[in-house]
């Protein structure tokens, strides 16, 4: 990067003040939304087991979100004040909605499928979660994006695909591991989709981003970046070569996709972190664009 | 019924004017009971406030540079520049920031429940989460809106010795520095331009060098001047994974 005049070094941007939960739940979220949606769908197709792993899963990730989103705050026992308004200007809130939409219908539907009951009312809930499901995995990159700060604000048009990618195939990365070879088909072949996916699209926002990009490089964000797409890279080989003829194959592969999924979005996390505390990227470009 | 109602208010910092002498940080301080925020020795020349956030809601700069052969020493009391466009007011998910009846923007201290969304989207890093005493909110400059409602001036401007910090209804203001700004060589006016990024700023400088010398952002944007594109090529992106999901099951 260029050099840059400034004051002593110092930021012009704050960092976040976000801890562990929010990429952790950028995670979850994703998983949940995805989730969701492979359930709604294999049941169509007729394939119950994968549906019901996927709408366990669906809904044990939606549950998880909120505690951690409101572990998150300054004032947890104010989270509701979240719902005093809706508020299409502050992807935050939308993203409240969303997951209260998504939580409240896959916690139904899966209370629904354990007792085995009101089966109308159970695939209705099914439907709106599936509904919910894709912005609940997308609009976090919109909510990153939304920033001052530039490794997140340039990479606005590639996030939600980045996370949505990350999302699929988490969501099918996951399902493998419960389920038997047989009956994981569809699953195998959204976290392979999924993670190709995933690659075009950071491939694209590094492109984009240029020297902003290079924290993708450096520090915490550059050593997540790396064990993300080997992790992922590694799992989609496994689930892809040998994951219909073995069980424990699938679940080993199944588990490094999850756990690079969620390197994914801690290296996204972290990014930003870096290219707040470095004044160079966020007067650089301002003061490019002024000279041109 | 305040003297200012209805009418947008602000602050036009002049720094040429400014002799260092942070009367408006200790004013701020007193009137707002801001917290203490360390005493820690920087060596940047005077400043050992360092920067804005939760407990630093008046900051001044002090820059020195070598200039036709000799030292000159900038000085400049940052605040939050309480933008037409408020990103941080934007992406508040609670609507604890608010935009008052004189056209500042504040946090509602009781609504707030320290999500800290607005800290990464203000461009100037002007807002901070408050954690020591316990806390978790966030806090900034109010433009003194309960002296405002009393028909006063802020604290720092009052304050201000030399009224390099001057108060009024942003037009005047405006008009004033536009005068100030012919009158001092090597100025130009940061803030004032209702065209930039932010829709001109409620609290604007005059500057002696670049913004970026006094931290401050060369051309600022609010965030969510973009916000619009984002929710539509998320729409994109959620409809790609609902195809595709379909895809992978549907597919024999």
């Amino acid at each position: 990067m260029t050099e840059v005049r400034s004051y002593y070094g110092r930021p012009v941007i704050k960092e976040p003040v976000w801890k562990w939960e929010v990429p952790t739940y950028f995670f979850t979220g994703g998983l949940a939304g995805a989730s969701s949606v492979l359930s709604l769908a294999a049941k169509l197709r007729g394939n119950e087991k994968l549906a019901r792993t996927a709408l366990y899963v669906g809904a044990a990730a939606d549950a998880i979100s909120p505690a951690l989103l409101v572990s998150d705050l300054g004032r947890p026992e104010r989270f509701h004040h979240m719902m005093r308004v809706f508020k299409p200007t502050s992807p935050m809130n939308v993203g409240a909605w969303v997951l209260l939409v998504s939580g409240g219908a896959s916690s139904t539907a899966a209370l629904l499928e354990l007792a085995g009951r009101l089966r109308p009312v159970r695939l209705l809930a099914e439907t709106v979660a599936a509904l919910a499901g894709p912005p609940l995995a997308t609009y976090t990159g919109v909510l990153v994006a939304d920033t001052a700060i530039p490794v997140w604000h340039e990479g606005r048009r590639e996030l939600p695909w980045l996370f949505g990618a990350s999302a699929a195939a988490s969501a099918g990365a996951a399902a493998c591991l419960f389920l038997d070879p047989a009956d994981a088909a569809p699953a195998r072949r959204l976290a392979v989709g999924g993670v190709a996916a995933e690659a075009v699209a950071m491939n694209a926002m590094e492109l984009r981003l240029g020297e902003v990009g290079e924290v993708y490089h450096q520090g915490a964000a550059g050593k997540l970046a790396w064990a993300a797409k080997g992790l992922s890279a590694g799992g989609a080989l496994l689930l892809a070569k040998r994951g219909a003829k073995s069980r424990r194959t699938a679940a080993l592969g199944g588990a490094m996709v999850c756990a690079g999924e969620l390197c994914l979005r801690w290296s996204v996390f972290k990014a930003g972190f870096q290219s707040a505390r470095d004044p160079r990227y966020t007067i650089g470009p301002q003061r490019a664009r002024l000279e041109t | 019924m305040s003297t200012y109602e209805q009418e947008r208010v602000g602050f036009f910092t002049d720094t040429s004017i400014c002799i260092g002498c942070k009367a408006c940080e200790v004013a701020c301080k007193e009137w707002n009971a801001v917290p203490v925020d360390g005493t820690e020795w920087t060596g940047e020349s005077y400043d050992n406030t360092s920067a804005l956030g939760a407990n630093t809601w008046r900051h001044v700069a002090f820059v020195e540079q070598p200039h036709n052969g000799d030292v000159r020493w900038l000085m400049e009391s940052d605040v939050c520049k309480h933008c037409t466009h408020a990103a941080c007011l934007d992406v508040c998910p609670t609507g604890a920031l608010f935009r008052t009846e004189f056209g500042t923007v504040v946090v509602q201290e009781d609504i707030c429940n320290g999500c800290g969304y607005c800290v990464p989207a203000c461009p100037f890093g002007v807002l901070g989460k408050r954690e020591e005493p316990k806390d978790g909110r966030v806090w900034k400059c109010t433009l003194c809106y309960d002296r405002l409602k009393g028909g006063h001036e802020p604290a720092c401007a009052k304050a201000c010795p030399t009224k390099s910090i001057q108060f009024g209804p942003l037009d005047e203001l405006r008009a004033r520095a536009d005068e100030r700004v012919k009158q001092v060589p090597g100025a130009r006016l940061y803030g004032r331009d209702e065209d930039d990024g932010v829709g001109g700023m409620g609290a604007f400088f005059l500057l002696l060098d670049d913004p970026e010398v006094y931290g401050l952002p060369p051309d600022p944007v609010a965030t969510t001047t973009f916000l619009p594109s984002m929710w539509r090529n998320m729409a994109i992106a959620a409809g790609a994974l609902l195809a595709g999901v379909a895809a992978t099951v549907v597919r024999p």
